[in-house]
């Protein structure tokens, strides 16, 4: 062999091991649930095989006592799981979690005291945004307005007190918007009568990239990505009582508008570049291509409205919840597909995964339902015997699920 | 000289460097470090620096905690969450590696009360991590304690304790406990807690002296507040006060009143003891008498919009309306000047017509940064004094 072909091949080792390295990165991306309904807010797990039936002694890998309480979702970036809690008479005692996806031992926790008012409804909990991550840190948001950021291995990168900023940043029965981090920049949206911003924050020190005034009005839905062609041109998606407005994440300008009035609670969600938004029942928006023009209404339903769990759109299907009634619908055309009376109350958003869609009740019975076929069917309904208020994560090929006392990971 | 003699003598020469360097660059400066931590301010001011900081204080020895803690206590709250961060990071790794912590400095540091409450509290939850005892050795003397966190556990085994007794029919010992509990409560539920058993054991409680509730207002109006328009408007009450004066008001002349309450939780109603008032601003004033420039904190809760002024000075507002009222809702630190102080509120009522929308009420205590009451005409915080037998 010469030494250029020895080169060569040298060369496209290297290009494979490369490929092979981007390849398995990739696929440990994919299994992360890094923020309030997954990476892309989507509320699916593609590829994740989580089972079906579970009980006390059933498909239960481990199940973990918490020191507080939350309506805060875990998040699973690579081998461990994150987790938000508020502690103590006046739940400001801030606590955020880390525990190994295998054994669910704790690998760390740290403290923090509450900066902001902590008052919040009785159901609800200072611990009630889902943390979100990029990958290397964690943001640890509460409703008192602190926002954490911490590396993964616990130790505090920088430290926000958005009610210290603006002491009027409140509202007495509780905030519940999650954080999302589009690029480096983590946005927060928070709205209340007294005083309403969204801001965005660089990733690495916390300092405020934009500031931007809402209009004063309760609302706790949370932001999310409507990824550009261009991943520098994101944009992010702020959902309120006057609409949806979209801007350049990084910058917080503007780029359009939808000015009809939209939930407060279930947040929107994107599927295949159409925004579906709780708006006049669910509302399918279809952004200009050049993410600058006001987007084209694709279609609208007042039947499909939503309670407190979001929309899900899963294999070319939109699911939406209100009360305990789930709705089916074409995602393309909204044609009403089917329908399905579920029991109690539901405050966590569905996931989706393997064909099946998770619904955790209230007082935690979680139906399973068939996400494909041509009417509505309940595959199994599994029992935790505790309350059930977080949107669960998928990853590992499992559900993690928080109560305020317990995580579980249910598990084959 | 080859390359490898060369590199030899320099890692012998970087060897002798760091043999000879003080044992521990971070352990040398820590107060320059903690300098940088307590430079933090609001809108991210000084979080690059504070992080470099933290990093390298995090990597001190144990004997660095009570430095760390006794910084808190004058780091603004941001500068306190950077400084816990460090110490849990220290103590974990510490733990984990099994190295020895403080433990007598930090009891020392726990029992001392001029110390940082919430620097205390983490040194408490530091040593019960390796100490359990700690608990019961500690927790029972701290009734009195500037730490709410530390005087509620002290009352909460007071009450578990005194209705083990009461259970068991010993009510005098039962009722002596209760007695005791109260001196340090501040929380409501554990005020609640003892109040309901003393009561039905006849003792008379005075639990708006206990809190520092302000029970007695001058108040007028109503004013104009359709559209919650009137918020933002300054009707005379905000230029002056005088209490005999008739007003122009939403429903023809007004004139001050003084309105008076004797509820256990300092709520003065005004739909209830005045008017159901929509679209509706009242203003209420009061008195509060101080022996000498100070301190303190007025709490207040309320499920209307509200601005508060003291001695002319507006010192918080906030316009929210019917999203729930709660004991020490809002805490506004606030400094008295020597003698009268006046303080007015302005509390604002929309016109929702929903049965939850409808309350139109507030309470206002003063305490000091501990939540135990301070009283007009007396300067001292003070809780209520009952008679006690020991048990």
């Amino acid at each position: 062999m010469t030494r250029p072909d020895s080169h060569r091949i040298h060369r496209l080792g290297s290009m494979l091991a490369l490929v092979l390295v981007a390849l398995l990165v990739t696929e440990l991306t994919a299994a992360d649930w890094r923020q309030f309904r997954g990476n892309l807010s989507s509320s699916v797990a593609a590829g994740e095989k989580p089972p079906v039936t579970w009980g006390e002694t059933e498909n239960i890998a481990w199940k973990i006592p918490l020191a507080g309480r939350g309506l805060s979702g875990p998040i699973v970036v690579t081998d461990r799981v994150y987790l938000t809690s508020s502690d103590g008479f006046n739940q400001d005692r801030l606590l955020v979690e880390c525990f190994d996806v295998k054994t669910g031992v704790r690998r760390w926790r740290r403290s923090f005291q509450a900066t902001g008012r902590t008052q919040c409804h009785s159901k609800m909990a200072n611990a009630t945004p889902t943390p979100a991550s990029d990958g290397k840190r964690i943001f640890a948001f509460y409703s008192s307005n602190d926002l954490v950021c911490l590396d993964l291995d616990g130790n505090l990168l920088w430290y926000r007190g958005l009610t210290h900023d603006y002491p009027n940043a409140s509202n007495s029965l509780g905030m519940a918007s999650s954080p999302v981090v589009i690029g480096d920049t983590v946005i927060v949206q928070v709205e209340s009568q007294s005083d309403s911003f969204a801001m965005g924050l660089d990733v690495r020190d916390g300092t405020t990239r934009w500031h931007r005034k809402q209009h004063r009005f309760d609302n706790w839905s949370s932001p999310i990505e409507l990824p550009g062609k261009d991943p520098a041109k994101s944009l992010v998606l702020l959902q309120n009582m006057v609409g949806l407005t979209a801007l350049e994440a990084r910058t917080g300008t503007e780029a359009w508008h939808y000015d009809e009035p939209s939930s407060r609670t279930p947040s929107s969600v994107v599927a295949d570049g159409i925004v579906f938004i709780p708006s006049n029942g669910l509302t399918a928006l279809r952004p200009a291509a050049d993410g600058k023009q006001a987007p084209e209404i694709a279609w609208k339903d007042n039947r499909f409205g939503s309670g407190t769990p979001s929309p899900l759109v899963y294999r070319g299907r939109v699911f939406t919840m209100s009360g305990p009634i789930v709705k089916c619908s074409d995602a393309a055309n909204g044609k009403l597909i089917w329908q399905l009376r579920l029991k109690g109350a539901f405050t966590s958003s569905p996931v989706a995964a393997d064909g099946h869609l998770y619904y955790f009740s209230e007082t935690g019975l979680t139906y399973v339902v068939d996400a494909s076929g041509p009417k509505g069917k309940i595959v199994s309904e599994n029992p935790l015997g505790a309350t059930i208020l977080c949107t669960p994560a998928i990853a590992d090929n499992s559900i993690f699920v928080r109560s305020h006392g317990h995580l579980w990971k249910i598990s084959r | 000289m080859t390359g490898n003699n060369l590199a030899l003598r320099l890692a012998a020469s970087l060897s002798i460097l760091l043999l000879t360097a003080p044992p521990s660059l971070t352990a040398a400066e820590p107060d320059e470090l903690i300098s940088t931590i307590k430079s933090v301010d609001k809108k991210a001011r000084g979080n690059p620096a504070a992080a470099r900081a933290v990093a390298e204080l995090s990597a001190a020895e144990p004997a660095v905690l009570l430095t760390v803690l006794t910084a808190f206590g004058d780091a603004n709250p941001l500068a306190a969450n950077y400084l816990r961060s460090v110490t849990e990071t220290i103590v974990d790794r510490a733990i984990a590696g099994k190295k020895k912590l403080p433990r007598k400095l930090l009891e020392a540091f726990i029992v001392d009360r001029k110390h940082d409450p919430q620097a205390r509290r983490l040194a408490f939850e530091i040593l019960a991590r390796v100490d359990a005892s700690i608990v019961d050795r500690l927790i029972p003397g701290m009734l009195t304690d500037p730490s709410p966190l530390f005087r509620r556990d002290a009352v909460a085994r007071l009450i578990e304790l005194a209705e083990r007794l009461n259970k068991e029919g010993q009510a005098d010992l039962a009722g002596t406990l209760y007695k005791r509990a109260l001196r340090g409560a501040t929380d409501d539920d554990q005020v609640k807690a003892i109040a309901k058993p003393l009561r039905k054991m006849g003792e008379k409680l005075d639990l708006p002296r206990h809190f520092g509730f302000l029970t007695q207002w001058h108040i007028v109006g109503p004013f104009d507040n359709t559209l919650n328009k009137g918020f933002n408007v300054a009707y005379p009450p905000e230029k002056k006060i005088d209490l005999k004066e008739k007003l122009a008001g939403k429903l023809g002349p007004a004139s001050w009143k003084l309105y008076k309450t004797s509820n256990d939780f300092g709520i003065l109603d005004i739909a209830k003891q005045i008017s159901p008032y929509k679209g509706a601003v009242m203003y209420c004033t009061t008195v509060f008498e101080a022996q000498a420039p100070r301190s303190i904190q007025f709490r207040l809760g309320t499920p209307n919009a509200w601005k508060l002024w003291v001695n002319g000075r507006q010192v918080f507002a906030n316009e929210e309306y019917h999203r729930g009222m709660k004991l020490d809702q809002y805490s506004v630190p606030v400094t008295l000047r020597a003698g009268s102080n006046t303080i007015l509120l302005k509390i604002c009522q929309n016109e929702q017509e929903e049965d939850w929308a409808q309350r139109y009420q507030f309470q206002v205590r003063t305490c000091n940064v501990s939540g135990i009451a301070v009283h007009s005409s007396d300067n001292s915080a003070s809780l209520p004094r009952l008679k006690e037998t020991q048990p």
